[in-house]
Parts: C-alpha cells; sequence; structure tokens
C-alpha cells in the first residue's frame, strides 16, 4: 500500500462518522464513544498470501532482534505460532473445510476502544492514544502480567528471561509513525493491499461496503466492531472468524465488566462500619442489661439474706431473753423453795428439843404445814 | 468540569480516583463522629 | 524447654533449616536469571502458584484474625477472646508474607509502591487488592503489636494501643470484605477465560463468603496443631475455651458453607450452566461442591450436634483443602481451561520450592512468636487484655 492509494481511499470512502459509532456502556446512564478521530487498521484476509513481510516490517521498524527462521520460510507456516517478548505480530496459516486453499490472517494487538490491559493495570501502563493506539509505559510497569490475564485476546507478552527489567511486549500501532504522518510499518510493506489504515468509522464503512458488494466473498461480520467494546484492528474473513483462530470474544467491554465490583467497594466503606457499630452497640447493650439484671439479682439475694439473718437474730435473741427468763424464774423458784426447806429445817430443829421431853415423835407431821 | 471523556476507562479512572480518597475521608470520619456520640457515656470499667 | 545445642536440633528444626537453605539457593536463582528460569509461566500462563496459592490462599487462610477478632470484639461472643492473639498473629504472617511471595513474583518488585504512591491505576481491581492488603497489614501490624510490646515491657505504648482495638476491628472487618471479594473479582474481567462454572458476577461474594469458612476453618485446624505442638506454651483460660471456640466456629463455618452451596446452586441455575456439569470439569465442579463444600458442612454440623472434637477437627481439614481446591481452580484449573492441553499451565518444582520455603517462614516465624510472646497465653501483668 503506498501513500496515494491510502490518500484516495481516505477521500473516497466518505466520513460517515455517526454511523454506527461504537457505543459502551456503563456508569449510570453514560456511553462514550471513543475518540473521534482514532485511527484503525483493516485486515482482510481474502487478500493475505502469507508472505510475512509485514513480519519482517514490524521487526525492522521497531528493532527486534533477527528471528531463529528468516521471514522468508513459510515452512513456520505449518505450526500455528503467537507473538511473544520479539515478535509483536504473526501471521498464521489455516486449513478450512470447504475451501481448496488455506487462508492466511495476521495478529498482533487489537488496539481496543475500551482497552482491558489499560483497565486491568494497576499503575496506569497502559493508555489509549487519541490516535487509536494502545501503547505501554515500561517505566511504570511493576510486571505483575495481570494485563496478560485480563487481555481477552491474548496479546500481551513478557520478558520472563531478564531479571531486572523485564518489560511487557506488544503491538504500538507504531504509535511514533503513525504521529509523523507515517504508516504502520506492517500497512506500509504488504504487497496484496490486505491491510488498511485509516481513521476507525471509515474503516467500518469501508468494510460494510465490500461485505455488501462481494456477499459471496466475505463472512457477513466485522471482527472488532463489537468485541471486546469495539477494537480499532478489525477483520474481514471469507469464513466464520472462529475458524481462523480467533477468541469468541462477548461485546461486553472490560471497564463494563469490572464496573460492578468496583461499585461495590465504596457502598461497602459507608455501609459496614455502621452495620458493625450497630453489632457492637447491641452486644455492648446486651452485656449491659445482662450486667444490671444481675445485679439487681444480686441485690435481691443481699436484701433477702440480710432479712433472713434479721429474723433470725431477732427469733434467737426473743428465745435468749424467754430462755433467760424462764432460767430467773426457776432460779427463783429454786431459790424460794431452798429457803422454805432451810426455815422448814430451822424450825424443826427449834422444836425438836422441847418435844424431846413430851417423847412424842407422832407429831411433828403436823407442824410442816 | 468542561474534560470530555471519550472512553469508558477514562471516566471511570477519574471517579474511582475521587471516590477513593473519599472512602479514606469518610473511614476518619466514621471514628470521629462516633467519638462525638459517645463522648458522655458512662466509661467502661477498665482495670 | 533447654537451649542447649543438643536439644535445637529437633527434627522439625533440622527440616525446617533444610527448607530455608533450599529455599535461599532457590531465591538466588530466582533474581540471578530471572522468573522464567525457575517458573513454568510463559505468555498463555502468567499467574502461576505464586499467585493461586502463595498470594490467593495465604490470603483466603489469614481470614481468621478478622473472623475471630469480629466474634470477640463486635458480636461480644468473650469465650473467643483466647483464640484472637493466635488468629491475628497467624494473620499478620500470613499478609506479611504474602507481600515477601510476591517479590518472587513481580518483575520489578521494587515498584510495588508504584500504584500506590505514584501512578494510580485506580480502574483497576488489582489496585483495590493492592490498597487493601497494604493498609489491612498495617491494621494487622498494630492489633498484633500488644503482643510483642507486653514481651518488652513497653506498657504504656502497649496500654495506649489496646484503646485502639474497637476501630481497629472495625477497619479489620471492612478492609478484609474488600481485598477478600476482590481477589474474586480480578477474574470478572476474563470471562472467556474461566470455566462458565466458575465464572460469574458472584465471584467477588463468593471469594467473601469462602475467605470466612477459611478463617474458622484454619482457627480450628491451627488451633489443633498448637496443641499438639505448644501446648506447655497455653494458660487456663486459652486452654479451657479452646473446645468452645473449635466448636463455635465450626458452628458458623456450618452455616456458611450451608448458604455458599445455595448461592452457587442459585447461580448455576440463573446462567443455565447446568449443561456443563456432564463434562470433565463438570465433575470436579462436583467434587469441589460436594466433597469439599457439602461434606465439611454436614461434618461440621454432625461434629456440633454430638460435641465430637474430632469430627470437627477432621471438617477443618476438609474446609481448609476446600478453600485450597476453589482458590487453584479459579486460577489455575478452570482458568485457561479452552486452550489445547499442551499449552496448559503446571508449576515447576522450583515454583514449589519457593512456595514450601514461604510456608515454612511463616511457621518458623510462627512458633518463635507463640513460644517468647503472650499470644496463647496471658502475660500476668496485664490481665485486663479485653
Amino acid at each position: 500500500m503506498d501513500r496515494r492509494k491510502f490518500l484516495s481511499l481516505l477521500g473516497g470512502a466518505g466520513l460517515a462518522s455517526a454511523m454506527g459509532a461504537t457505543k459502551v456502556k456503563a456508569a449510570g446512564t453514560h456511553t462514550f464513544n471513543g475518540y473521534p478521530d482514532a485511527m484503525g487498521v483493516l485486515h482482510d484476509s481474502t487478500r493475505c498470501i502469507g508472505c510475512r513481510k509485514c513480519e519482517q516490517a514490524c521487526a525492522e521498524v521497531n528493532n527486534l532482534p533477527k528471528p531463529e527462521v528468516a521471514y522468508d520460510d513459510l515452512t513456520v507456516l505449518d505450526t500455528k505460532r503467537r507473538t511473544d517478548a520479539k515478535t509483536y505480530t504473526v501471521v498464521n496459516k489455516y486449513n478450512t473445510a470447504g475451501l481448496d486453499h488455506p487462508i492466511f490472517r495476521k495478529q498482533q494487538c487489537n488496539h481496543c476502544q475500551e482497552p482491558a490491559c489499560a483497565s486491568a493495570c494497576f499503575v496506569k501502563a497502559f493508555t489509549k492514544n487519541p490516535d487509536g493506539s494502545v501503547t505501554y509505559n515500561g517505566d511504570l510497569c511493576v510486571g505483575c502480567r495481570y494485563c496478560m490475564v485480563a487481555c481477552p485476546f491474548g496479546v500481551p507478552t513478557f520478558e520472563y528471561d531478564d531479571p531486572l527489567d523485564p518489560l511487557v511486549q506488544k503491538c504500538t500501532m507504531c504509535h511514533p509513525r503513525i504521529q509523523e504522518g507515517k504508516l504502520p510499518g506492517c500497512v506500509e510493506k504488504c504487497p496484496k493491499e490486505a491491510l488498511t489504515f485509516g481513521r476507525r468509522e471509515d474503516l467500518l464503512a469501508i468494510a460494510r461496503d465490500r461485505i455488501r458488494k462481494y456477499p459471496e466473498r466475505y463472512e457477513n461480520h466485522i471482527y472488532g466492531e463489537k468485541e471486546a467494546g469495539g477494537t480499532s484492528w478489525l477483520y474481514l474473513s471469507a469464513v466464520p472468524h472462529t475458524e481462523l483462530g480467533m477468541p469468541l470474544v462477548g461485546k461486553t467491554s472490560a471497564p463494563e465488566l469490572t464496573s460492578g465490583a468496583l461499585g461495590a467497594v465504596p457502598m461497602v466503606v459507608g455501609i459496614w462500619p455502621v452495620l458493625l457499630a450497630g453489632a457492637y452497640g447491641i452486644s455492648k447493650r446486651k452485656e449491659k442489661i445482662a450486667a444490671e439484671e444481675q445485679a439487681d439479682a444480686v441485690r435481691e439475694a443481699i436484701d433477702k439474706t440480710k432479712a433472713d439473718a434479721d429474723n433470725a437474730m431477732k427469733t434467737a435473741l426473743d428465745k435468749a431473753a424467754k430462755d433467760k427468763a424462764a432460767a430467773v424464774d426457776r432460779e427463783v423458784k429454786k431459790a424460794v423453795a431452798e429457803a422454805q426447806q432451810s426455815f422448814d429445817e430451822k424450825l424443826a430443829a427449834m422444836q425438836a428439843p422441847a418435844e424431846a421431853e413430851d417423847t412424842d415423835a407422832g407429831n411433828s407431821p403436823e407442824e410442816e404445814a | 468540569m468542561e474534560h470530555i471523556f471519550y472512553t469508558l476507562h477514562d471516566f471511570m479512572l477519574h471517579t474511582k480516583s475521587i471516590v477513593y480518597i473519599l472512602m479514606g475521608l469518610a473511614l476518619v470520619s466514621f471514628v470521629g463522629y462516633w467519638l462525638f456520640i459517645t463522648g458522655r457515656d458512662e466509661k467502661i470499667r477498665k482495670y | 524447654m533447654s537451649n542447649n545445642q543438643k536439644s535445637f536440633w529437633t527434627p522439625g528444626n533440622v527440616l525446617t533449616a533444610f527448607i530455608l537453605a533450599g529455599g535461599l539457593v532457590l531465591t538466588f536463582l530466582r533474581f540471578y536469571k530471572g522468573i522464567g528460569a525457575v517458573t513454568n509461566l510463559d505468555d498463555n500462563n502468567p499467574w502461576g502458584i505464586w499467585i493461586g496459592f502463595d498470594l490467593m490462599c495465604g490470603v483466603a487462610l489469614a481470614a481468621g484474625g478478622y473472623v475471630t477478632s469480629a466474634s470477640c470484639y463486635l458480636f461480644g461472643l468473650k469465650r473467643y477472646h483466647s483464640a484472637v492473639r493466635p488468629a491475628i498473629t497467624t494473620a499478620f504472617l500470613g499478609y506479611f508474607f504474602v507481600v515477601v511471595a510476591l517479590m518472587y513474583d513481580l518483575g520489578h518488585p521494587w515498584r510495588l509502591p508504584y500504584p500506590l504512591v505514584y501512578s494510580q491505576g485506580t480502574t483497576s481491581l488489582l489496585f483495590e487488592v493492592g490498597l487493601c492488603v497494604a493498609t489491612y497489614v498495617t491494621v494487622l501490624f498494630v492489633e498484633w503489636s500488644p503482643a510483642a510490646l507486653e514481651w518488652l515491657g513497653f506498657r504504656k505504648i502497649r496500654n495506649f494501643v489496646i484503646r485502639l482495638t474497637l476501630p481497629l476491628t472495625i477497619l479489620g472487618v471492612v478492609l478484609s470484605t474488600m481485598h477478600q471479594s476482590s481477589l474474586g473479582a480480578l477474574f470478572l474481567i476474563a470471562p472467556g477465560k474461566l470455566h462458565p462454572l466458575w465464572y460469574s458476577s458472584f465471584l467477588p461474594v463468593f471469594f467473601f463468603m469462602s475467605s470466612m469458612v477459611a478463617g474458622a476453618s484454619m482457627v480450628i485446624f491451627e488451633g489443633t496443631l498448637a496443641h499438639k505442638g505448644m501446648h506447655d506454651k497455653m494458660d487456663e483460660t486459652h486452654l479451657k475455651e479452646a473446645d468452645g471456640v473449635a466448636f463455635g466456629m465450626a458452628k458458623a463455618a456450618s452455616f456458611i458453607l450451608l448458604g455458599y452451596f445455595f448461592i452457587k446452586v442459585f447461580d448455576i441455575t440463573m446462567d443455565n450452566d447446568w449443561q456443563y456439569l456432564a463434562t470433565g470439569y463438570g465433575a470436579w465442579f462436583l467434587v469441589e461442591m460436594f466433597g469439599f463444600v457439602a461434606l465439611p458442612s454436614f461434618l461440621y454440623a454432625l461434629g456440633v450436634r454430638e460435641k465430637n472434637l474430632k469430627l470437627v477437627r477432621i471438617a477443618s481439614v476438609f474446609g481448609v483443602l476446600g478453600i485450597v481446591i476453589n482458590r487453584f481452580n479459579v486460577s489455575m484449573i478452570a482458568f485457561n481451561w479452552q486452550l489445547p492441553a499442551a499449552e496448559r499451565y503446571f508449576p515447576s518444582w522450583m515454583e514449589v520450592g519457593i512456595s514450601i520455603f514461604v510456608v515454612t517462614l511463616i511457621v518458623t516465624t510462627y512458633r518463635f512468636i507463640a513460644t517468647k510472646m503472650p499470644v496463647l497465653y496471658e502475660h500476668p501483668e496485664y490481665k485486663d487484655a479485653h
């Protein structure tokens, strides 16, 4: 693809900015349409011949190391490859049923409208730029690799063999080049115009146009129009995209998938302390009431015991008094009886010598009255 | 705030950042408010 | 407890020394040659057992801290008081060593503070996890510090910290709720990669509920081990309350597991995922649900009802294993289920070695703390710890 062709395409395509803009919905009533001038790439795999010149161009433009197998060696296409830390893009070969020829498809970062990697990154190392590219800042990266978990297309790669500064590696949509008005390296080198660079909205229009014009050539689906909330890299295919190794990805974007859980977090902060303080308050109140009831019971028991003790004391004192009185009575009676007896004896003793002259022993009983 | 959010991501980055700060303030406020409410309650004996 | 050289080298200490030595060698390898040299991680499988076990299980199994402190200080269940300090110690060490384990897994571990102080990626649930865990480790440290302060004799500081118990406990429950659930929420972002029987919008709720079970089970399980190994360090209160603690935790765990079972069933119903039960993954899911959720629930229930401590202890083993299996499933086994077998992940022996090393560090540190500091007993000069 050369610049002239590209510019003419741009002019000819017409601008359809409002047509079918991909909307992402979440956060109450807000909708988001993405950057209006976001660029993208349309990959038409019906045109791809698997020459791998795009792979070579990418490596040159990004100063990637030379691969083990040369780019013109097409036998590598016999095995499925994926991107890795030194390979930002790969072309794979697919033998599909019902076709007498294989289909080739290029794979790289899809530069999503709502990138999962950016959503997942806890240190803001990924940015969706207004030009549509999603770029990575290795100076911030902590190396947690959550972006790799998050990406539905399995794009980001990691330099596992670097002990000091392992970075995430992926396609940049040649962000520095497109800022200068140049084409991405792969788009520029493609000899078959299987790659078209332009505004995303325009590319969607072109893709729909191709499908409309040649319905027998194309599957009626632009992969990337809605997948994961929409991507800047769009795909046309002769067969269902899943037969070309494209993952079946729903249209919900990563921010939409996580907004519920993220929203629950502040709610917990606002509600939990209320509930927990309430639980604390209730349990303290129960303790207090239990303590009061216990104090009451103790007091009652003490009072009762005291009353019982008082009663017992009183009874004992009364009894003691009674016993004392009875004892006194007894003693008095005893003393009186003794006194009487003593008096009687004395009297008898006094009268005894007088009656000794009468020698009458039978008269004494009469004097004992 | 005149800033337009083009992506949900940018929107959430903005709103969540503010909410985290507010969460911290809320937690501090809870403690202060609790101390205010229970300030004149009879003290629990701590030997 | 004599201190001469001969009795120091018990079989346990010999094993510990061996593991620590091996761990140091692996540590050197990891930092000299990079993550790739010691792990089986790759571009398709960026997270392995250092995340699936050390982080996910470590955090879940440290949940006993918030469970016991909430029971005792918020819900007023004083009979759990003797269980609080051991649980808080376990929790503090658990979380602290999660951070240690992360040092191995992160590409730039020294940049761990970046998300907090330098560039806040607030759209990320991992940011939430990081912020919460950082705060909670601090809270746990303060909650745990009285044990150390009593040992060191710093009475005034210790008395001040004790007065913070109530707000710290509430904060602990708030923070725990958030990060336990957020660990589950991490996987919400990848619906295409997690098997439908495990993927759910309610993953955060599942993780939070099961963390309570993890906490209760660990209190029982750990208590069993401590009674065997450190019985002579336990004071009368601790020994007297021990059975009550076990039965109380068992009662709670049993009921929570029932609720958990229900919400899992509801979730499958609402997503209409029944057909997956008839697959290989489905069979494994049923093993997890019936063998490690329903079964421990029932064993706990029976144990409490019959006052059978042994049954409760067996149930706690199933409870702990259930948490481990669930976290393994979500992060490694049901994750990337759609990849062909040749591309699936299995840990390398060196990864396993590092994990064992970290666990041994936790156990050894715990043994040191519980031996020297008033964790299993109340310090005679600080009997007011309420």
